[in-house]
């Protein structure tokens, strides 16, 4: 089947889709966008999470056709350009990044949270983050990258 | 595989009727895992995705009529007050990306009895209306509805349309025993409601018997013993305790071995059934 969506503020048209296969799958395989992560394929890792419609998903559990008509925003639709969005910026800037796989899907998600959430508490960003794995940094990190990002945000309010 | 996309309930009745064997899809978050690792071919999917009643909900003559598809994170966020043990349970469901789209409608379909909105749904007396484009609505309350391991009173031609709660007349908690604090499917759970109006207490077990079930032996007990103008007696906690684990019928699993659910069971039983008394004795000192 065909299916026609808007990504990262762009039509895309799909061609060939099989009606089992992942918003992820078309993603990575059919449209060239691989910054999400294929990993676990059952919404435990949070290296997929997109933006759909605004709401943050595992992009491994929509299934492609669900996408029909509908706004999916992912990694790489988030830096303007060559300018890095503030989220990923503090990440760099704090070291939250190792290997590199469970990035992606963190950001997109910490974006969502300082976007929603003008000061967000430990607990809040824990909260936030509790469905995005990474097995190399120990979290500490992370958290630094998201308060960083948080803190600047509201400065700039 | 066939892609069904109706754009109104009865689209999606007409669609289930002659197409019986289509999975309903929304969320995404139980279908799309068993499609992900080759559990399941359906031979067709049918997506309730832009069925845009069921993600709305109203609160009309005292009931609360709660679309299939809303998903977790509205539940907190918007019902929290009304139905406090649903939203407790909506808060321990998967992880954020999950909350926005896995829904109750969801949890009743697959039917698991580690479902983590089925005990809150039996303690409170949900019911859950159902419907066929050739047999009609059916209202089938929640401890009818659930027949063994993800199997329910739906039948081949229905579909979920939504539950129906009355917003809580007293303190209702959940609880849940897993290893970590997100992304925990419950090793077993817990949730009580108590309606003061009425001198009744109602239970909920889970992921502790092949469906989610009531402790009845253990509402009766307090429906006879419990004084409520007086503090709990540690007894009468000790025995309503037992007799949830008795109502239990758990099995060894790679979560945890029956032994350990029974044990559970009565310590989550006594300690939901605390924090709301508790609060019961403090609204009624306010």
């Amino acid at each position: 089947m065909r299916v026609t969506f808007t990504v990262n503020g762009r039509e895309q048209v799909a061609d060939d889709v099989w009606e089992g296969e992942s918003l992820l799958y078309v993603l990575r395989e059919r449209l060239g966008l691989p910054g999400s992560k294929n990993a676990c394929e059952q919404g435990e890792c949070g290296s997929c999470t997109v933006y759909l419609d605004g709401t943050p998903v595992c992009a491994c559990l929509v299934a492609a056709g669900q996408a029909e008509g509908r706004r999916v925003r992912t990694v790489e639709g988030l830096a303007e350009g060559d300018r890095l969005d503030p989220v990923q910026e503090a990440f760099a800037e704090c070291g939250a990044v190792q290997c590199g796989f469970c990035t992606p899907g963190l950001v997109v998600q910490a974006h969502d949270l300082i976007e929603r959430v003008g000061k967000p508490s430990d607990a809040d960003i824990r909260e936030a983050l509790a469905g995005n794995l990474c097995r190399c940094t120990g979290y500490e990190k992370i958290l630094d990258a998201v308060r960083l990002a948080a803190a600047r945000k509201a400065a700039a309010r | 595989m066939d892609f069904l996309r109706p754009t109104t309930w009865e689209e999606a009745l007409a669609a289930k009727a002659d197409q019986p064997e289509a999975v309903p899809i929304q969320g995404g978050t139980d279908v799309m895992v068993e499609i992900n690792f080759d559990v399941r071919r359906p031979v067709a999917l049918l997506d309730l995705g832009n069925v845009a009643e069921l993600r709305t909900w109203t609160l009309a003559d005292g009931v609360c009529r709660v679309g299939a598809a809303v998903p977790y994170t509205r539940i907190i966020d918007e019902l929290g007050e009304a139905l406090p043990g649903l939203a407790q349970a909506s808060r321990t469901v998967g992880s954020p990306q999950i909350r926005n789209r896995g829904s109750v409608g969801g949890n009743l379909g697959a039917a698991s009895p580690a479902g983590d909105s089925h005990p809150p749904l039996l303690a409170a007396g949900a019911v859950v209306e159902v419907a066929s484009r050739d047999g009609g609505v059916r209202m089938i309350p929640a401890g009818e509805f659930y027949l063994g391991v993800k199997r329910s009173a739906l039948r081949p031609d229905e579909l979920i349309r939504a539950f129906h709660l009355r917003p809580a007349t007293g303190p209702q908690y959940f609880s849940k025993v897993g290893t970590r604090n997100a992304m925990v499917i419950a090793v077993c759970s817990f949730a009580v409601a108590l309606h003061p109006g009425e001198r009744r207490v109602g239970t909920g077990l889970g992921s502790a018997a092949p469906t989610p079930r009531r402790a009845v032996e253990a509402e009766e007990f307090l429906g006879r013993e419990l004084d409520w103008d007086s503090r709990l007696d540690p007894a009468l906690l000790g025995r309503f305790g037992e007799l949830c684990a008795a109502a239990a019928a758990p099995i060894d699993d790679v979560r945890g071995t029956a032994a350990y659910r029974r044990h559970a069971i009565a310590v989550l039983a006594r300690r939901t059934l605390t924090w709301a008394w508790n609060d019961h004795r403090g609204r009624r000192a306010a």
